[in-house]
Parts: C-alpha cells; sequence; structure tokens
C-alpha cells in the first residue's frame, strides 16, 4: 500500500498572529512553524501501518522552500521520502490541484490529510483532492483500519459518530482519535539524522490556478476587561447573565 | 453586474434531522436572504427529506425543491453534494449557501469541484460586496478574520453556526417536488452512534465546559445538572478527554471540537492558548476558577474566582429559582 500524507506547515498555536503588506499577508517574523496538528495524528497512523502491514509513506507539502524543515521532521518521525511542490499554497483549490497530480504521478493508494489547517481553517483540500482524483472520502476521520482494499472508518458526526464502510483509493481527512495524543512520535537524534539523508523531492507546480483570494486580514477588536462577580453573591451572575449579555 | 445575473436566485442547502429542519437551516436561510436582497433576487432552497418545507418562508425563502428519497436517509457526502449541484444548475444559481455543520462540511468541497465554484468556510457576515464577491472569514482559529473574495462564476458561501443569526420574515415559500439522479458511492454507513437525547455542541446555545479544576470523572454530576438547568451541552477540556474522565466527543478547542455558542461557561478550565482558540467564537464567556491568575479570566466576559465545588451547587440553585421566576 502507498500512502500520501499532506502536511501542512503553520504557525504553532502560542505563535503571535500580526499582518504585514497592509494586512494583506501573515508576519512571518519570529514565528515558529510547525506540522500542521491534524496532519500529525494522520503521520502517526500512517507510521502505523507503515509498521504493521508494510506500506510505504511519503509526505508532501505545496509551499516554497521555506517549508522544507517542516517536513524533514516529518521524515524524522520516520516518512520514507518527501515531496515539495515549489510554489506558495494560495487557496484550497490551488493546493488540492497540485496534490492531485502528485497522487496520480505517484499512483496512491491512500492520502490522509488532515481535518483542517490551523492557520486557514479551510477544511476544503482534502475533499476537493479526493474529487479531483476520484477516490473516496471520509472527513472528520476518528480510526481507520485497512484490510487489504477494504476499509472501515469512523467519522465524527455532530453529537456522535458514524461507522462507514470504503475501499482504496480513499482520501480521508483526520483529527485526533486516529491516533491518541500519547501516541504522537517526537522525533529521536537518529530520525532526525537519518531524515537528512532522505530524499526530497522539488517537483514544480502543474500551474493551477486559485479561485478566491485574500484582500486582508483583520484582528478582532481587543476585548473588554472582565467582570467579576464575588463567590457569595451569585445572584449577580444570573442577572447579568439576563439582564446585561441576555443570554438566559 | 448584468441583467441576466439579476434573475437568478439564491440556493441554500437547508439540512433536517429526521424530517425536522435544523437551527442552522433557518440561520443559512436568513443569511440566503441577506445575499439575495443585495443581488436583487429571490432564494431557492433545497431540502432533503423534510416534513414540512414551509417553515422556511419565515425566514426569507420563495420556493424549495424538496427532495424525497429514502435512498438518502443515511448522510452521504457525495450523494448529498450531487442533489445540490442539481439543484444550483436547475435553477441556474450563482451563489450557493450552506452550512458548517460536520455534514455541510463533508459535501462542500465536493460541491466546489462539481460546479467549479470557489469555497469560502467559516463566514462570518453577509458579504461586504457582491462585485467583486467580497466575505469575512475567520482564520487562524479565531485569531483573526480573513476578507476573500470569491472570483468564480458560481460561488459557494459557508456560513458558522451561530455568527450570522435567525432573521424573520414575513413570506412563505412554494413548495416543488425535486426528483435529482443520485451517484454511485464508495463508502457506506455500517452504524450510527448519537445520543438523541443530548443538546449537541454544534447546536447549544449555552454550552457548559469543564477541566481537570473537578479533580475526577466523578464529580461530573454538578456540571451536568447545570447543564440540565441551562438546556445547556456538556463539554470538557483536552485534559479531561486525554485522562478519559469524559469522551472524546467533548472535547473542544483547537483540537478538539469548535464551539461558537452564545453562552460559554467553562469550569476549572485555566484556559491554555489552544481551549480558547477553539472556544473563542462563542459570545459570552463565563470562567469559574479558583486561580485568580487563570488565563481564562483574560478571556472571558464575566468572572467568579472560587471553588468549583461550592459556587456550581449554588449557581445551580440560582438558576432553577430565575427559571421558576420566568417561566
Amino acid at each position: 500500500m502507498k500512502i500520501l500524507v499532506c502536511i501542512s506547515h503553520v504557525p504553532d498555536t502560542t505563535s503571535k498572529i500580526n499582518f504585514t503588506d497592509g494586512d494583506s499577508k501573515f508576519d512571518t517574523n519570529g514565528v515558529q512553524f510547525v506540522i500542521n496538528p491534524n496532519d500529525e495524528f494522520g503521520l502517526t497512523r500512517a507510521m502505523w501501518f507503515k509498521e504493521k502491514q508494510g506500506a510505504s509513506v511519503d509526505v508532501v507539502n505545496v509551499g516554497s522552500a521555506e517549508t522544507e524543515p517542516t517536513l524533514r521532521k516529518a521524515l524524522a518521525i520516520g516518512a520514507d521520502t518527501a515531496i515539495r511542490v515549489n510554489t506558495p499554497a494560495t487557496d484550497g483549490f490551488q493546493v488540492a490541484k497540485e496534490l492531485a497530480k502528485v497522487v496520480k504521478d505517484g499512483g496512491y493508494d491512500l492520502v490522509i490529510a488532515g481535518r483542517e489547517s490551523i492557520d486557514y481553517n479551510g477544511g476544503m483540500v482534502p475533499g476537493m483532492l479526493a474529487e479531483l482524483t476520484e477516490a473516496n472520502y471520509v472527513t472528520n476521520c476518528i480510526s481507520l483500519e485497512i484490510d487489504g482494499t477494504n476499509a472501515t472508518a469512523a467519522r465524527e458526526i455532530d453529537g456522535g459518530k458514524e461507522t462507514v464502510s470504503t475501499s482504496l483509493p480513499l482520501v480521508i481527512a483526520g483529527q485526533k482519535g486516529l491516533v491518541e495524543e500519547s501516541d504522537l512520535r517526537i522525533p529521536n537524534m537518529r530520525g532526525i539524522m537519518m531524515a537528512r539523508k532522505k530524499p526530497l523531492t522539488v517537483v514544480e507546480s502543474s500551474a493551477s490556478g486559485a479561485e478566491t483570494s485574500t484582500v486582508k486580514f483583520e484582528k478582532p477588536a481587543p476585548k473588554g476587561a472582565v467582570t467579576l462577580v464575588d463567590a457569595s453573591n451569585l445572584d449577580e451572575l444570573v442577572n447579568l447573565l439576563h439582564n446585561e449579555a441576555k443570554v438566559i | 453586474m448584468t441583467k441576466k445575473e439579476n434573475i437568478m436566485s439564491v440556493l441554500v442547502y437547508t439540512e433536517s434531522e429526521n424530517g425536522k429542519f435544523k437551527k442552522t437551516a433557518f440561520e443559512v436561510a436568513s443569511y440566503a436572504k441577506a445575499v439575495a436582497d443585495q443581488l436583487g433576487t429571490s432564494v431557492t432552497a433545497v431540502a432533503v427529506n423534510a416534513n414540512d418545507s414551509s417553515e422556511l418562508g419565515a425566514y426569507g425563502v420563495d420556493k424549495v425543491l424538496n427532495v424525497s428519497n429514502t435512498d438518502l436517509n443515511d448522510f452521504n457526502a457525495k450523494a448529498y453534494a450531487a442533489v445540490v449541484k442539481q439543484a444550483v444548475e436547475k435553477e441556474d444559481a450563482k451563489v450557493v449557501i450552506i452550512s458548517q455543520s460536520a455534514d455541510s462540511k463533508y459535501l462542500a468541497p465536493i460541491l466546489a469541484v462539481g460546479l467549479n465554484a470557489g469555497y469560502a468556510s467559516n463566514v462570518v457576515e453577509a458579504p461586504s460586496s457582491t462585485a467583486p464577491f467580497t466575505v469575512k472569514r475567520t482564520a487562524f482559529t479565531n485569531k483573526a478574520f480573513n476578507l476573500t473574495t470569491i472570483d468564480t462564476d458560481v460561488k459557494i458561501v459557508g456560513v458558522s453556526n451561530n455568527a450570522f443569526g435567525l432573521v424573520e420574515n414575513n413570506g412563505s415559500a412554494a413548495a416543488e417536488g425535486f426528483s435529482p439522479t443520485l451517484p454511485a458511492s464508495g463508502v457506506k454507513v455500517e452504524s450510527v452512534d448519537k445520543a438523541t437525547d443530548k443538546v449537541t455542541i454544534a447546536d447549544a446555545e449555552i454550552v457548559v465546559s469543564a477541566g481537570r479544576g473537578m479533580k475526577g470523572p466523578e464529580n461530573w454530576g454538578m456540571i451536568e445538572e447545570l447543564a440540565d438547568v441551562l438546556g445547556a451541552a456538556t463539554a470538557c477540556s483536552k485534559p479531561v478527554s486525554d485522562l478519559g474522565w469524559r469522551p472524546h466527543g467533548e472535547h473542544v478547542g483547537q483540537t478538539g471540537k469548535p464551539v461558537a455558542s452564545n453562552l460559554y461557561i467553562a469550569i476549572g478550565i485555566s484556559g491554555a492558548i489552544q481551549h480558547l482558540a477553539g472556544i473563542n467564537a462563542s459570545k459570552v464567556k463565563v470562567v469559574v476558577n479558583t486561580d485568580p491568575e487563570a488565563p481564562f479570566f483574560k478571556a472571558a466576559d464575566y468572572g467568579v474566582v472560587g471553588d468549583a465545588f461550592e459556587v456550581i451547587p449554588q449557581l445551580i440553585e440560582k438558576l432553577k429559582a430565575f427559571k421558576a421566576a420566568n417561566a
């Protein structure tokens, strides 16, 4: 089984979010980038398929050269090879089209992505990729088992979960639950050394177009100070929630 | 805008469950009406196995395409995307409005590819302009907004839950039968495991959430009782779900479920940045924590510094009295 794991290169959660160029670009100054957390769950599940079922695991990112350290980290965790599509990511459709070419060229059976990236939160690339490559698709995926070409997956739904049967070729959009947080792997020194020698192939863009454009970014208005209510005066809290906030 | 574009209706997919419209259906209908008013056109809804589509008239829908097909009893993203696609084509609609429920988010990218349509997700306001078509969406997990133009002929807008609200309208919706062709799907639902008697986090107006400050799963009775009094959904922080005190489905935050309720009550949750990112879209936030330095106080609207084990039982009594007086 050939697995491709899509890796988004995103600012660490604790990063300060600022913008430059007239608020049209994310300010990367001083920001630490990481593997998108939803992708990391998928990568870890892919490593399980590699170790238990002999799958091969490649990772891919659509982005400029500065995303390579994030791909190297995925190699250090255990992926076999990495591919970078050499073009900045501009919108979900453009990324999905670039990835579709990689999937078709590489003949992948299973593509694992995250349910959304924590920067643009688009939540659309995996579904578009599945449709473009005519693969089956399961989103919000919280468990995945593969047996030959058959797959069983669970999807988190509003208020519960749904179990589905499907088959390869398959695209899943994973999240926490696919593996547990405690199963996530931190690259060790041996992994980091090996990652330096693993192939990282740069492929050129297949020239696809975006369908949406960012005009500018805005930050939310600063929040007012908290109104503290004394623990012995909870009538006041009820009163505030009813008369001031009007939420009860 | 050309004259021809003027006559094309805005199409909205209105979700239902067991025949009843979800609240988000009325919200996306309200949003579609606002867009239609901007464009000087009407609203057409597409509904699947809904009992009474006339309800949509009260939120500005002019016409409903009613699909009735037992093959659509289980949600299937590919089949539902095909239904909406064919409705869009039938109406020659240029703007498509959907919710951001788990199911709508599932079908949206499939629909976008099928229609060659640009798709903006997590949209929180009516378009600021229709030419170019510009919407405001959340990005960086609620830490920023992203003004985005959708540059394609057909546009799909995913409206965040509880962002636009319900706007009542004195209209009536004409019903029309619609029988789209369903594609074969390679994904089959085997089972659905869902608590039917509980409010879901996605639909809840109020969410009561608790963290490690509760000291153990045996102490959740008061959290459930508080939620019960408020008609709220229960949720929890990441450490609590990691420890197995509460089911994973209750975990809210960056890697858990997003929350966009009217009221979010956080009990014994310190307010790690990952947690706040996931719940920031809630309108009013209340924190109860023993530690006045807990970061959550900086993100909250109302705060009580105190021991949950003393505060919550009292709050339950006060709320019961309030409910009785305002019943």
